[in-house]
C-alpha cells in the first residue's frame, strides 16, 4: 500500500493511501470530535453519511472546512484541528444541534451515556448563542420494546443505516424535510404498527436518547416488594460478560459470580441461568434436527432462539415459516418450566410467580409479551430487562458490583454447561447443537468439542461438520441482512444446508440492542465474545446433554426429548405477518 | 417511417426547410400584402394559462370560415415576453401582437388577415417613448437579445419533429456519428469554452471528458430539468419550446461519454413541458433518431423521463441521482463524483438543460463560433429570468459579457412606474444583491462572483426604492429552510436560526448583537454546510448586509415606522378607514380625526385604500 505524507497541526505523519483526515489525526494523538461517523470495523457497519459536520477541520487551500470523517488524506496536505476557524465552526455546528435538543439531561434516559452531552463537555459549550424554536413531535410508546422520542433525534442516521443496510428491515428513515427531518417509519406510523423487529441495533447505535429501550425497572422493583410474590430471575448468557462494563471494569470481564450475588442482594427468591433453559433448548433442537433428517422432513432447521430473527422471518419471510425449529427461545422455556416444572417441585400457585429476565436484548420484551407464549393469561414470562436496566436498577439499589464476592446460581434451574454459554455469540447457538446431535448421531464420545469451523465473524458462514455417516452443512448469518441473502440463496437453491443458526444483532447477542453501549468500539465486542469462549473453557461440562439438572428434568418431569409433554411445553408456532 | 442513413435525414431536412419559408426575422412584408402567412401563437406555460390554446383554436376555426386558405396557426414554444402574453406573431410581416384576447380574434382577422392593416391597440407600448411598436426587432426587449440556447422557441412548433428538422434538428448528432470520435466531440465542447448553466459554471467538456475516462459497462446520460430557483423557467421554456434540442444535445452527450441511456429528470410540476418531451421522444423514436442503430449506425441511446417530486435540492446532482434510485432526495458527499459512481452506482453525467441547449449548435457551427459570443472566461450566451420591479418581464438570452445595465435599462425597459433601482438579485436564493454601483459588470460567471452574488441558473429579480432588503432576504431564507433537505446540521438548523434571527430584527425585537450573531452564523454555514444549497443559503443575508447595512441597522435600533398614520389636516371622520381595518387599530368618532395604534397596525394598506380623502400616509 503506498504511503502518503501530510502534516496536521504540525505535526508530518505519513499514514496509507485511503486513510482519513481522522484515522491518520488518531494516529498522532490529535482528537477529532465526531457524532455521526459510526464504523464497526469487521462487522460491515458503516455509516458515513457526513451530516453531522462536528468533525470538521481546516485544510490549507480549501475554501470550506472539510469533514475529516470522511476526507482522504492527500499528498502534501496541511491539516488544521485546533484554528480559530475550525474550532469555531465545530463549536457552531454542535451549538445548533443543541439550540435544537431538549435539555433535560439529568432525567434523560441517557444521562451521562450519550454522545451528544460528552460533545458538549469535549467542546467546551458554555453558552448555546443560537436560541431559537424547537421540534415538537409526539413520543412513540407504542411498541413492548422500545421508545421513540424524535425530539432528541439528531439526524445521525446510525439508526437508519443499521435498519436499512444491515437490518435490510426497512422500517425508519428521514421523515419531512429542513428544520422538520426526523427519523421515522414511513407515514409516521407508530413503531407497534410496523414490521419492526425490535432487534434493538437503533437503539444500539443511537447517539442520544431518541432511541431507547422501555425501561421496566420499576416493575421489578414492584413485584419484589409485592408479598407472596415469588420472585425469580433469569439470566442470559451475554450478560455475564458485559455488565460489568457499567460498573467500570474491562470489556470481556466474565462476571457471573458477581451477577449472582447481585441479583440476590436485590431479593430475587431465586437467581437461576437462562443457560440452564438453553442446554434444554439444545435437547429440544438438537433431536427436532435428528428427527427431520432422519424422517425426511422439512430441511434446513433454522434456530428459533433470537426472538428478532423470528419476527424478521414472519414479516419478510412467510412462505418459509415451515423450516425454523420449533422449539421455543431459552429464555421462554425457562419460563415455561419455571411455571410448570419449578411450581410444581416447590409446591407454589402459578400466579404467585413471578418469571423476571435479564436480557442482553429488547426484543425479548416483546417476545414475552407474544399471546402464543403463554398459558391462558399468564405469559411464561412476566417482566423483562435489558443489561443496561438491571446496571441502573443496581445503581439504584447502591450494590457496588465490583467488590462483590462470587456466589453460585440456585439449583434446580441454574445448572448448565459449556455449550449454553456460548449461545450468547454468532455461531454459538449451532455449534451447541452440533456438540449433542455429535454425540447422539454417532453414539460416540466427542474429543474436541470446539467446532472452530463454526466459529469467526464473517456475515454468513458455511462449514460442514462430520457425523458418522452424516454429512451435516451448516450455515451461519448474524445480522438481518446477512440473514436475508442466506434465506434467499436456500429459496433459490444456492445454500443446500441442513441446519441454520441465525442471529438478528451483528455478533450475536454480544452485541445486542439491550446490552451496554459500546459507542462505536467494535473491541468491546470482540472481547465479550473472547469472554463467552473462555467462560465455556472454563466449564467442566460442555455438551448440554450432560447438564445432570436437565437430565433430572426429562427423568423426573418432561419424559422423552422431543415428546409430548415437551412439545405442549417447549414448542410453539409462528404466525405469517404483513410487510410495512 | 425510420431514417436508417444519414442521407436520409438529410434529404428529410432538405424537403422540410419551406416550412419556414415564412418565419424570418429579416421578412418583414407589409401588412398589406396578401398572400400565405404563419401565424405563431405562443404555447408556452404562461400564455398557456393565459388561454394561448383557446385562442389557436379559435383562431384556426375563424381563418377556415373566413376561407383564408393559405394562412396557417402554428403553436410555438415561449417567445420570452411572458407578462405581455398571449404573445400572437404574424409572419413573414413580422408583427408583434401582445395580451391578445379571444375577443381581439375576429380585429385580427378582419382588419388584418383581410384588411391588410395591423391592428393598432394590440402592439406593444414602448415604455419609455410610449410608443406602439409593430415589429419584433424594434422592441428593446429583443433588440440585445442573441438567441442560441432559445432559437427554436417561439419560432418552431414543439410538438412537430418536422419543424426541428426543418431548421437544421438533429444534423448535429448525424455530424457527430458521421464524422467524429468521442473525443473529437469533448474537444469540440471543450474547445467551445461551454460551462454548465446549471449554477456552479463547470466546463461541460471537462465534465464529459471525466465520465467518458470512467470505465464501465453501463453509463449515464442525465439531463437536469429540476429546475427550482424561485421566479426562473428557462429549462421550463426550453424544454416546452425545443424538446428536440435537448434531445439532441442528450444524445451528442451520450455518444461522447459513451452512454446508451439518457434520464430526464423533471419536476412533475412541469405537466405542459413532460407532455411535449413525451410527444418528442415518440416522435423521435418513430423516426429511429431514438432506440437501436441511430442512423444506420451502431450508436444506441434512448431516453426516459423521471418525474421529481418538486424538492428544490434535487436540483443538486448527488440528491437528483438519489431520487432518481427511489431514495430520499439528499446530496452525498463527493468524492465519489457521479463521474466514477452515479446512477445506480455507475459512471453519470449530469448536465442542465439550457446547457445542452447549446450543445448541438457548437457541433453545427464550430467551439470557434461560440468562442466569438461572450467573454474570456465565460463563452456564448446566457438565458435569465428577468422579474420583479421591471417594465419587461420575462425570459432573455444575452451575451456573456452584457452589463446589468443593459438588462435591465434597455431589455426590462427600466423600473416600473419610473421608481429609484435599488437592486437586482441574481443567483436566486443562493446569489446575493448587486446595486448600482455594480451594473455596469459585464456579468458572466467570474465577474457576479466577484461582485458577491452568483449566476446561478439564472433567476433575475429586480428590487425599487420600496424593497425593504431585510424582507428580501428573509424571503429567500424562508425558501432554503423549507427546501433544505435536513441531512446536514448547519442547513437543517442554522437556516432556521437565521431566518429567525430576521424574523426578530424585523419585529424590532433584536438588537445590534443579534446582528453580529446573525452575520457569523452565515459565514459559519457557508463553510460548514455539506451541499451548495446549504453553503450558499446564507448568500442572500450576507450581501444584504454587506450592501444595506444601514436598513439592518435601523431595524437593530428599532428605528423602522411600519406603521400606517392618519394626517389630521386631511382627514375628515368618514370612519370608512376604520370600518376598512382587520384589526381594529383605528378609533375615532364620526366627523372627528381618526387615529392609528401604531403597535398594532399590521401595514396591510387597507385603510389606504379605503380613505377618499388621502389621509391615510404610508410608513
Amino acid at each position: 500500500m503506498e504511503k502518503i505524507k501530510l502534516t496536521i497541526n504540525g505535526i508530518e505523519t505519513e499514514v496509507e493511501q485511503g486513510s482519513t483526515i481522522l484515522e491518520a489525526a488518531k494516529s498522532v494523538g490529535v482528537y477529532i470530535p465526531t457524532l455521526c461517523h459510526l464504523n464497526l470495523d469487521g462487522f460491515e457497519i458503516c455509516n458515513e453519511v457526513s451530516s453531522c459536520r462536528v468533525c470538521m477541520v481546516e485544510v490549507e487551500g480549501r475554501p470550506a472546512l472539510v469533514t475529516a470523517c470522511s476526507e482522504k488524506c492527500a499528498p502534501g496536505m496541511v491539516v488544521r484541528t485546533d484554528s480559530a476557524r475550525a474550532l469555531n465552526g465545530r463549536r457552531t455546528v454542535l451549538e445548533l444541534l443543541l439550540s435544537n435538543h431538549p435539555k433535560d439531561c439529568l432525567v434523560c434516559a441517557k444521562n451521562l451515556d450519550c454522545e451528544l452531552q460528552f460533545l458538549a463537555k469535549e467542546l467546551n459549550i458554555n453558552q448555546i448563542h443560537y436560541e431559537g424554536e424547537m421540534m415538537d413531535y409526539p413520543v412513540d410508546t407504542t411498541s413492548r420494546s422500545l421508545i421513540k422520542d424524535p425530539n432528541k433525534c439528531i439526524m445521525c442516521r446510525r439508526c437508519e443505516t443499521m435498519c436499512n443496510e444491515v437490518q435490510t428491515v426497512g422500517v425508519l428513515s428521514a421523515l419531512n424535510r429542513g428544520f422538520n427531518a426526523v427519523v421515522s417509519p414511513a407515514f409516521n406510523l407508530d413503531m407497534a404498527d410496523t414490521s419492526c423487529t425490535f432487534c434493538g441495533q437503533c437503539v444500539a447505535v443511537c447517539p442520544t436518547g431518541a432511541l431507547t429501550e422501555k425501561n421496566e425497572v420499576q416493575k421489578v422493583w414492584r413485584q419484589l416488594n409485592t408479598p407472596g410474590k415469588h420472585v425469580i430471575v433469569q439470566v442470559a448468557p451475554a450478560v455475564r460478560v458485559a455488565i460489568g462494563e457499567l460498573f467500570g471494569m474491562e470489556p470481556g470481564s466474565i462476571s457471573t459470580g458477581k451477577l449472582v450475588a447481585a441479583l440476590r442482594r436485590l431479593g430475587f427468591d431465586a437467581v437461576f441461568d437462562t443457560d440452564w433453559a438453553a442446554d434444554l433448548t439444545i435437547m429440544e433442537e438438537a433431536s427436532e434436527l435428528i428427527h427431520r433428517i432422519q424422517h425426511n422432513g422439512v430441511l434446513p432447521l433454522l434456530t428459533s432462539c433470537c426472538p428478532a430473527w423470528v419476527n424478521f422471518i414472519e414479516h419478510q419471510f412467510p412462505d418459509m415459516l415451515d423450516i425454523p425449529s420449533t422449539s421455543k427461545s431459552p429464555q421462554i422455556m425457562f419460563g415455561a418450566m419455571a411455571k410448570s416444572y419449578y411450581a410444581s417441585k416447590m409446591g407454589l400457585n402459578v400466579n404467585d410467580i413471578c418469571v423476571v429476565s435479564i436480557m442482553p436484548c429488547i426484543a425479548k420484551k416483546a417476545e414475552a409479551a407474544r399471546p402464543e407464549l403463554s398459558i391462558g393469561d399468564n405469559s411464561n414470562v412476566d417482566i423483562v430487562i435489558s443489561t443496561r436496566e438491571l446496571g441502573k436498577m443496581l445503581h439504584e439499589a447502591g450494590v457496588d458490583f465490583k467488590r462483590l464476592a462470587d456466589e453460585d446460581f440456585d439449583q434446580l434451574m441454574g445448572e448448565s454447561t459449556g455449550a449454553s454459554v456460548i449461545f450468547g455469540t454468532t455461531g454459538g447457538v449451532i455449534e451447541a447443537a452440533v456438540r449433542t446431535a455429535y454425540e447422539w448421531v454417532t453414539g460416540e464420545t466427542l474429543e474436541d468439542v470446539e467446532f472452530t469451523q463454526l466459529r469467526g465473524l464473517e456475515g454468513i458462514r458455511t462449514a460442514s461438520v462430520q457425523m458418522g455417516n452424516i454429512t451435516l452443512n451448516i450455515g451461519i448469518a448474524h445480522g438481518l441482512g446477512h440473514a436475508r441473502e442466506l434465506l434467499e440463496g436456500v429459496r433459490s437453491g444456492k445454500y443446500d444446508l441442513h441446519a441454520i443458526e441465525i442471529m438478528a444483532c451483528p455478533g450475536g447477542c454480544i452485541g445486542g440492542g439491550g446490552q451496554p453501549y459500546h459507542h462505536g468500539d467494535v473491541e468491546i465486542l470482540r472481547k465479550r465474545q473472547e469472554a463467552l469462549y473462555q467462560e465455556d473453557r472454563n466449564k467442566h461440562l460442555r455438551m448440554s446433554h450432560q447438564n445432570p439438572m436437565i437430565q433430572k428434568l426429562y427423568e423426573e418431569y418432561l419424559g422423552e426429548p422431543y415428546g409430548e409433554l415437551a412439545h405442549d411445553l417447549l414448542h410453539t408456532t409462528y404466525t405469517a405477518k404483513e410487510r410495512i | 417511417m425510420k431514417l436508417n442513413s444519414f442521407d436520409a435525414l438529410y434529404e428529410l431536412h432538405e424537403n422540410l426547410i419551406s416550412l419556414l419559408d415564412l418565419r424570418s426575422d429579416e421578412l418583414q412584408a407589409d401588412e398589406a400584402k396578401s398572400g400565405p402567412r404563419d401565424i405563431l401563437v405562443c404555447g408556452g406555460t404562461g400564455c398557456h394559462s393565459a388561454q394561448s390554446a383557446e385562442i389557436i383554436t379559435a383562431l384556426r376555426e375563424k381563418i377556415a370560415n373566413a376561407g383564408l386558405e393559405d394562412i396557417k396557426v402554428i403553436q410555438t414554444g415561449c417567445f420570452g415576453f411572458c407578462a405581455q402574453g398571449p404573445i400572437v406573431k404574424v409572419q413573414p410581416e413580422n408583427i408583434f401582437y401582445v395580451q391578445v384576447k379571444m375577443e381581439d380574434l375576429d380585429e385580427i382577422i378582419n382588419s388584418h388577415l383581410i384588411g391588410g392593416k395591423a391592428v393598432e391597440r394590440l402592439l406593444y407600448t414602448d415604455p419609455r417613448t410610449k410608443e406602439k411598436q409593430k415589429h419584433y426587432l424594434d422592441m428593446d426587449f429583443y433588440k440585445k437579445q442573441k438567441r442560441v440556447a432559445l432559437h427554436n422557441c417561439g419560432l418552431i412548433d414543439p410538438e412537430c419533429i418536422d419543424e426541428a428538422i426543418a431548421n437544421g434538428g438533429y444534423l448535429a448528432i448525424a455530424k457527430v456519428l458521421s464524422s467524429m470520435t468521442q473525443d473529437d466531440v469533448i474537444y469540440e465542447i471543450t474547445a467551445s469554452g461551454l460551462r454548465g448553466r446549471g449554477g456552479a459554471g463547470f466546463p461541460t467538456g471537462r465534465k464529459w471528458g471525466f465520465t467518458k475516462a470512467s470505465v464501465s459497462d453501463e453509463k449515464y446520460f442525465i439531463c437536469n430539468a429540476d429546475e427550482g430557483d424561485p421566479g426562473a423557467f428557462m429549462d421550463r421554456s426550453l424544454l416546452e419550446g425545443d424538446p428536440h434540442g435537448i434531445l439532441e444535445g442528450m444524445m451528442i452527450g451520450g455518444y461522447a461519454i459513451g452512454a446508451d441511456t439518457g434520464i430526464i429528470y423533471i419536476r412533475a410540476e412541469y405537466p405542459l413541458a413532460v407532455y411535449r418531451l413525451e410527444t418528442a421522444i415518440a416522435q423521435a423514436r418513430e423516426y429511429g433518431l431514438l432506440g437501436k442503430n441511430i442512423l444506420g449506425t451502431d450508436f444506441n441511446f434512448d431516453v426516459q423521463i423521471s418525474l421529481g417530486a418538486g424538492a428544490f435540492v434535487c436540483g443538486e446532482e448527488t440528491a437528483l441521482i438519489r431520487s432518481l434510485e427511489g431514495n430520499r432526495g439528499e446530496p452525498t458527499r463527493k468524492p465519489p463524483f457521479p463521474a466514477e459512481s452515479g446512477y445506480r452506482g455507475k459512471p453519470s453525467n449530469v448536465n442542465n438543460v439550457e446547457t445542452l441547449a447549446n450543445v448541438a449548435s457548437i457541433i453545427l457551427k464550430g467551439a470557434d463560433w461560440y468562442k466569438t459570443i461572450g467573454t474570456k472566461g465565460s463563452k456564448g450566451t446566457k438565458v435569465f429570468a428577468l422579474a420583479g420591479k421591471v417594465n419587461n418581464i420575462g425570459l432573455v438570452e444575452v451575451p456573456m459579457g452584457t452589463t446589468l445595465r443593459e438588462i435591465i435599462f434597455e431589455i426590462g425597459g427600466g423600473i416600473e412606474g419610473d421608481k429609484k433601482f435599488k437592486a437586482v438579485q441574481t443567483g436566486g436564493p443562493s446569489g446575493g444583491v448587486i446595486t448600482e454601483a455594480d451594473l455596469d459588470t459585464p456579468i458572466d460567471f467570474e465577474s457576479l462572483t466577484s461582485i458577491g452574488s452568483m449566476m446561478g441558473s439564472g433567476g433575475m429579480i429586480v428590487m425599487d426604492e420600496d424593497n425593504d432588503m431585510v424582507e428580501i432576504a428573509k424571503f429567500y431564507l424562508e425558501f432554503t429552510m423549507d427546501e433544505s433537505c435536513g441531512k446536514c446540521t448547519p442547513c437543517r438548523i442554522g437556516t432556521k436560526r437565521i431566518y429567525e434571527m430576521l424574523e426578530t430584527l424585523i419585529e424590532q425585537k433584536g438588537d445590534l448583537e443579534t446582528l453580529e450573531k446573525l452575520d457569523a452564523l452565515c459565514r459559519t454555514i457557508r463553510e460548514t454546510a455539506l451541499c451548495a444549497l446549504g453553503q450558499t443559503a446564507p448568500n442572500p443575508v450576507l450581501s444584504t448586509m454587506k450592501y444595506f447595512p444601514e436598513e439592518y441597522e435601523r431595524y437593530a435600533k428599532g428605528e423602522v415606522n411600519k406603521a400606517y398614520s392618519i394626517d389630521p389636516e386631511k382627514c375628515i371622520g368618514c370612519t370608512k378607514c376604520a370600518r376598512s381595518c382587520p384589526v381594529s387599530c383605528i378609533s375615532g368618532k364620526v366627523k372627528e380625526v381618526h387615529v392609528i395604534d401604531v403597535s398594532k397596525c399590521i401595514a396591510c394598506g387597507a385603510c389606504f385604500t379605503a380613505c377618499p380623502f388621502q389621509a391615510i400616509v404610508k410608513p
